[in-house]
């Protein structure tokens, strides 16, 4: 449509130009083209090539500015759970496919072990072999970690591209590339793909937008052939990343939705049904869902409608038939009646047999953000599992936000199955992304193809505005005869007093707003997400960039100097890190599946290190790992993380009482911290946000301190931190610590970073009897 | 704490008995009579142990040695000792070789020989390289190695020559205690000899040893010795027939780092696009005393002077001048602990691996490296092209257990391809020209758009210490035109890729029509 609208501005070029007739014989269409005259572009190649010409420096963009990361500091992995992902693809590259799909990972979950092939979601994995793979044919001699590491942004580039024929699909070619345009830079996608980020998202975004397009493409063509690529998208999406669960449950809704909206319909038909076999069956093939999609109580929801589509078909199949308009509705009713009924009973028989699994925690805590606080602290403790702050909506989205729901008023003013689709999309990724911090992610595409709807059919009435008047008055100067000027005086009649101008303003006001966004997510990109969490950076007094590189001197001198099958315990968080840059077994990692045995980690933290040496020896432990950030005022490290390990571990173990540690409900670490704190194994550990207040120093008590609080602070009381406070003043939280005479019976100081942000401590073997 | 000496003695001991039939009873008295003495506290009187050997060479009788001086340095790890010999032909045919002699202990350890002669006199003295080869001698007695120098003008009857001798021992300083804590600094034994092992008879000789520090544990006394400062004198001993031998035992402490790089992989990629590449791969250790018990990190901060002096955290690399694009980075990532000083002589690299290296510690890493192409390529007469470059270490006092070094010709490839296999012309080979030995052999690489693979020359080397960094050549032939295969190929794909294009918006647009 915007083709068609460009033409009156280049109507004097097109019409120079001579456009080769069809019928013209070859050999007089190649000396056409050789001709210089034909070098001039007729108004569709003029528009083609502009299209083409955006897209490409959209993808580009998209690309480029997700490289951030690697300018700043280098081409790294980023945070915790990319180092699993790329430790398994260094697997899978090095020992090819099958073994990677009987891998069983004897380094993590000491001495449980995980079955790798099993337990993963292998999209990511895969793709990139396939990337790195294709790559060396070609001679281009790339590293692993290099395409690991771009990825990410690759994959954006791709879903750009998507997101330009989603729009053109459910809107038109403009809105498709304004479309392009708001989601190469998004933050609320960025924060997921940046390069370094080698995480499921990077692609799962790619894979959930395409298996959405292509649904919705085969909704409105009807066509077999874009249900099959849909179905393939879907089984893309499902080997990548669990949140497929979001299309098998959202496609039913829509379809539900149709249904009862009276929009039901062959091509709806065809679609959902090509769509769900196919995908049901090729998601089969992923070990980690398995039968799920035919057991599990989460995608019971795309078989009802299965089935209801079937019942559909039959109705109309009998109305077809039946001629009597009564009799046909009698019948509706018992088929209805008979349908639900046996759904139901079906449903509840294979629940109550336990063939159909109940709905699982993470699920639960999506539909209800305060299930996991009270019944699943694993899942509460990650930061991106916090419900959503209406300041991370506006840092994520900025004017997407406002342009949201003028999208939704354009959506349901031109009323589609396509439209209905991205508003159903919007709607209900809104909701989650209010659940959770991470399902921002899962929005940010049906945010931006909806606000792009709203920015593109503005701009575009804005514009149309404009050009009707500027053609009236051409035309008018042109032909400067009585008729023209009647003509325009009657259009201009037509419209409100001051509209030309309130065009331009408003035009000004969209370009100034978006001009503001792309400014915003610049600075968003380069500040706030393009960090790898690994290497810490700060400005020095001098203005200087100060690198903290603790992470990965700890993680290399675990694998350079301790024996090669020596047990490293640490917080979870860790673990995927330890195994990956360490090298070196560890007892619990970031692939949280058994609870209890970080609740016992968690209470070998929480206790005193007689108890914690006990747990230790009986986990055969060798080495403990703990992040302090007392030194350099890093907050998120194992103090502050340390409550959450008390919730965990006493959540299985009900000694560990979380009132022991805290003081009239406070979490503190100074003198007036609880006595049982005072003499806990750990002292500070990393990954949640949160903030404890500490006012009151009270007297001095002396205590045995629990384990955690003696890694973190041993020798740190002969430590000056900082001119003009005493030693052993703790930065992140602020406060003079209250012991600081702390002596290790069982363990020994291994090694501490030059930062002192990771500790390690040797476990000492058991004291000889004589 | 003796056993280890004394067993090793015992081993020399018995090997002798066993090579010399006749004598054997008297050197079992002899080996007998010194461990007890050892074993009583190291307080050996003079002592010789004289390895007869009946069947003398004549060329061994020839030469008589009439002063030697040895000065060894024991101040690294890398014990570096000066001989200067006085020799004079006693016999009446002229000698052409002089021989030196080393025990096997030390001639595994043996990293380098090098020989000159002193010509003129006094004021206008200069040195003459000599060439120093391994060599046997039919009788070697408990499987001595023997180096022969050839001189330069082979030394007629009674006629005098001084030679300087330079040898460099690796891993010859034996931590002891093996292990320590980090408070404790690093003590260590070096062993040798107080007589120097020579298969001619030595009139007159003395040793000195140079000790990093005042502080000496323990000697073995082989009067007259003398300690004084950081001086330990053994001598001037008088005439001691061939084979003479008096071990002794030095206890002295030596706190330098103990840098030993295990394995060097040093990649010299060329491309005659105007760049060498230059990548090197490390794998360091620290050789000394092992660490033991606990690193605390608040000792090591507050406390430097006497916390882990024995350990290192800094190694400084010298390149190059005119070197560029440096990267210094580990299996997990950058490392962001060096500095480059650049000036147009040299540059210098400080690294700084990410934890400091106590005894027994490992780190690897990756230095690399771009330098311009017309520094170190150059035409020989003959056509050829040869490339002129560095052999050795860049990193200054340490020691590389195996030394490989790759040097890639890039675009060259195919045009070796062709030569080695299909016109297997000796003459078009890459050949390298090392001055001392090393292993080579052909390998081939595949690099960025490399259809054929580019030829790799391998040099292999163990045991290479810093004065190994001499230049050495590679020469190959190289065509030009095949420069270009890799640019014509990228845009011969890009022109069919916009080819492509343009016939498929062409066909494109007379669909719609």
């Amino acid at each position: 449509m915007a083709v068609t609208k460009t033409e009156p501005i280049n109507g004097s070029t097109t019409k120079s130009s001579a456009p080769p007739l069809p019928s013209m014989p070859l050999k007089s269409d190649l000396l056409s083209i050789l001709s210089l005259k034909s070098l001039r572009l007729k108004t569709k190649q003029q528009e083609l090539l502009i299209r083409v010409s955006i897209l490409c420096l959209v993808y580009v963009l998209a690309f480029i500015t997700r490289l951030f990361s690697v300018l700043r500091y280098e081409s790294m992995i980023h945070e915790f759970d990319p180092y699993f992902n790329y430790r398994t693809t260094l697997f899978l590259t090095q020992k090819g496919f099958y073994e990677f799909w009987n891998w069983f990972d004897s380094e993590s979950w000491y001495p449980l072990g995980r079955i790798i092939g099993g337990t993963l979601y292998p999209g990511l994995m895969v793709t990139a072999a396939m990337m790195y793979w294709g790559l060396r044919f070609l001679r281009f001699a790339v590293h692993i970690r290099e395409v690991c590491v771009l990825t990410a942004p690759f994959f954006a580039s791709n879903t750009t591209l998507v997101a330009y024929f989603f729009g053109k699909e459910i809107w038109d070619t403009g809105a498709g590339l304004v479309a392009a345009v708001l989601i190469a830079i998004c933050p609320g996608y960025i924060s997921r793909s940046v390069a370094g980020s080698y995480d499921n998202e990077g692609v799962a975004i790619f894979a959930l937008l395409l298996t959405f397009y292509l649904f919705v493409k085969a909704v409105n063509t009807g066509s077999l052939a874009w249900g099959l690529a849909s179905a393939f998208g879907y089984f893309y999406m499902v080997s990548a990343w669990g949140g497929y669960v979001f299309i098998i449950n959202l496609i039913p809704l829509y379809v539900l939705a149709l249904l009862i909206t009276g929009r039901y319909s062959m091509r709806l038909y065809v679609a959902y049904n090509c769509m769900y076999v196919l995908g049901m069956l090729l998601a089969m093939q992923i070990r980690f869902v398995g039968f799920q999609h035919v057991q599990s109580g989460e995608h019971m929801a795309a078989m009802g409608v299965f089935f209801l589509m079937q019942v559909f078909y039959f109705l109309d199949w009998v109305k077809h038939l039946l001629n009597d308009k009564k009799l046909f509705e009698a019948f509706l009713r018992i088929t209805v009646t008979c349908a639900v009924g046996v759904g139901s009973i079906a449903l509840g028989v294979g629940t109550a047999s336990g063939y159909i699994s109940p709905w699982s925690g993470r699920f639960y805590s999506l539909l209800d953000p305060t299930y996991a606080k009270d019944h699943i602290p694993i899942i509460a403790s990650v930061s991106e599992h916090q419900p959503t702050a209406w300041s991370s909506f506006m840092f994520d989205f900025h004017i997407l936000l406002f342009l949201f729901p003028a999208g939704l008023y354009f959506c349901f003013k031109r009323l589609s199955d396509a439209t209905i689709f991205i508003v159903m999309y919007g709607l209900t990724s809104m909701y989650f992304a209010g659940v959770m911090v991470r399902l921002i992610l899962v929005a940010t595409p049906a945010v931006c193809l909806i606000s792009a709807i709203a920015v593109s059919a503005t701009i575009k009435n804005l514009t149309m505005l404009l050009r009707t008047k500027s053609k009236v008055s051409q035309t008018g100067s042109t032909k400067g005869t009585g008729g023209g000027k009647t003509s325009s005086k009657a259009m201009l009649d037509q419209s409100q007093p001051f509209q030309r101008n309130g065009a331009i303003a408003l035009l000004f006001g969209a370009f100034y707003l978006l001009s503001r966004y792309a400014i915003h997510c610049t600075w968003v990109t380069s500040e706030a997400y393009s960090s790898p969490s690994i290497v810490l950076a700060a400005r020095g007094a001098h203005g200087n960039r100060v690198i903290f590189d603790d992470y990965r001197e700890a993680y290399y001198w675990l694998r350079q100097n301790t024996p090669p099958d020596a047990k490293v315990m640490s917080w979870w968080d860790y673990g995927y890190q330890i195994t990956a840059m360490g090298n070196r077994t560890v007892i619990v990692d970031n692939n949280t599946w058994n609870n209890t045995h970080i609740a016992t980690v968690g209470r070998a933290m929480s206790s005193y290190e007689d108890e914690a040496y006990e747990i230790m020896r009986s986990l055969d432990v060798d080495y403990v790992l703990v992040v302090f950030g007392g030194v350099t005022g890093y907050s998120s490290d194992d103090i502050n993380k340390f409550l959450w390990m008390v919730r965990i571990g006493g959540g299985v173990f009900p000694v560990i009482k979380e009132p022991d540690y805290l003081v009239n409900g406070e979490y503190r670490v100074d003198k007036g911290a609880a006595p049982k704190m005072l003499n806990c194994l750990m002292i500070w550990n990393s990954d949640l946000v949160t903030s404890y207040p500490h006012q009151n120093h009270n007297d001095l008590r002396t205590y045995k301190s629990i384990w955690m609080y003696k890694l973190s602070y041993y020798r740190f009381g002969e430590l000056m931190t900082e001119y003009g406070k005493p030693p052993g003043y703790d930065r992140a939280r602020g406060v003079e610590i209250g012991n600081k005479d702390i002596k290790l019976e069982h363990l020994e100081e291994a090694f501490t970073t030059s930062n002192w942000i990771v500790r390690i401590y040797k476990v000492k073997p058991p004291n000889n009897r004589w | 704490m003796l056993s280890p000496v004394l067993h090793r003695h015992c081993h020399l001991f018995l090997v002798t008995g066993r090579s010399e039939d006749s004598r054997g009873l008297g050197s079992f008295q002899d080996m007998a009579r010194s461990i007890s003495m050892e074993a009583a506290g190291l307080t050996l009187p003079f002592l010789i142990l004289t390895f007869l050997t009946i069947s003398a060479a004549s060329s061994t009788n020839q030469i008589q040695i009439l002063n030697a001086e040895r000065r060894i340095d024991l101040s690294s790890h890398i014990v570096k000792v000066f001989l200067t010999l006085k020799v004079e032909n006693v016999m009446t045919a002229p000698a052409s070789e002089i021989v030196l002699a080393f025990p096997p202990a030390q001639a595994d350890h043996l990293a380098l020989v090098k020989a000159q002669a002193a010509i003129g006199k006094k004021k206008k003295k200069s040195y003459v390289h000599l060439d120093v080869n391994p060599t046997e001698l039919p009788d070697a007695p408990n499987g001595t190695k023997y180096f022969s120098i050839s001189l330069l003008n082979p030394l007629s009857s009674g006629e005098t020559a001084t030679l300087e001798v330079l040898y460099i021992l690796t891993h010859s300083l034996e931590p002891f205690p093996a292990e320590i804590s980090q408070s404790e600094s690093q003590l260590v034994y070096f062993r040798d000899s107080a007589l120097i092992l020579s298969p001619y008879h030595v009139k007159q000789q003395t040793t000195f040893l140079k000790t990093p520090s005042t502080k000496v544990e323990s000697f073995t006394r082989v009067e007259p010795t003398k300690f004084a400062g950081r001086e330990l004198k053994y001598g001037p001993y008088e005439d001691h027939p061939p084979y003479s031998f008096s071990p002794v035992i030095v206890h002295l402490e030596n706190n330098s780092p103990f840098a030993v790089v295990e394995e060097l992989l040093r990649e010299v990629e060329i491309s005659h696009w105007g760049n060498i590449q230059i990548t090197e791969h490390y794998k360091l250790v620290h050789a000394g005393a092992q660490h033991k018990g606990v690193f605390s990190r608040v000792e090591y901060q507050s406390r430097p002077s006497f916390s882990g002096t024995s350990s290192f955290k800094h190694l400084l690399a010298s390149l190059p001048p005119r070197v560029h694009s440096v990267y210094y980075r580990d299996d997990i990532g950058n490392i962001s602990s060096s500095h480059l000083r650049s000036d147009y002589r040299k540059s210098e690299l400080e690294i700084e691996p990410r934890y400091p290296l106590f005894g027994g510690w490992k780190a690897t890493f990756v230095i690399g490296y771009g330098l311009p192409l017309e520094d170190f390529l150059f035409e020989s007469p003959d056509g050829k092209r040869y490339l002129n470059f560095s052999f050795g270490c860049p990193l200054a006092e340490t020691v590389v257990d195996k030394l490989t070094i790759k040097v890639g010709l890039l675009l060259l490839i195919i045009c070796f391809h062709d030569a080695v296999v299909v016109l297997p012309e000796g003459s078009k080979d890459p050949s390298a020209a090392v001055p001392f030995p090393v292993e080579q052999r052909l390998e081939t690489k595949y690099s960025y758009l490399d259809v054929v693979g580019r030829t790799v020359l391998v040099l292999e080397k163990k045991n290479a210490v810093p004065e190994h960094i001499t230049p050495f050549q590679v020469y190959y032939t190289f065509k030009p035109i095949f420069m270009l295969a890799e640019p014509l190929m990228l845009a011969s794909v890009f022109f069919l890729f916009f080819v492509a294009c343009l016939a498929y918006l062409h066909n494109d647009l007379s669909i719609r029509k």
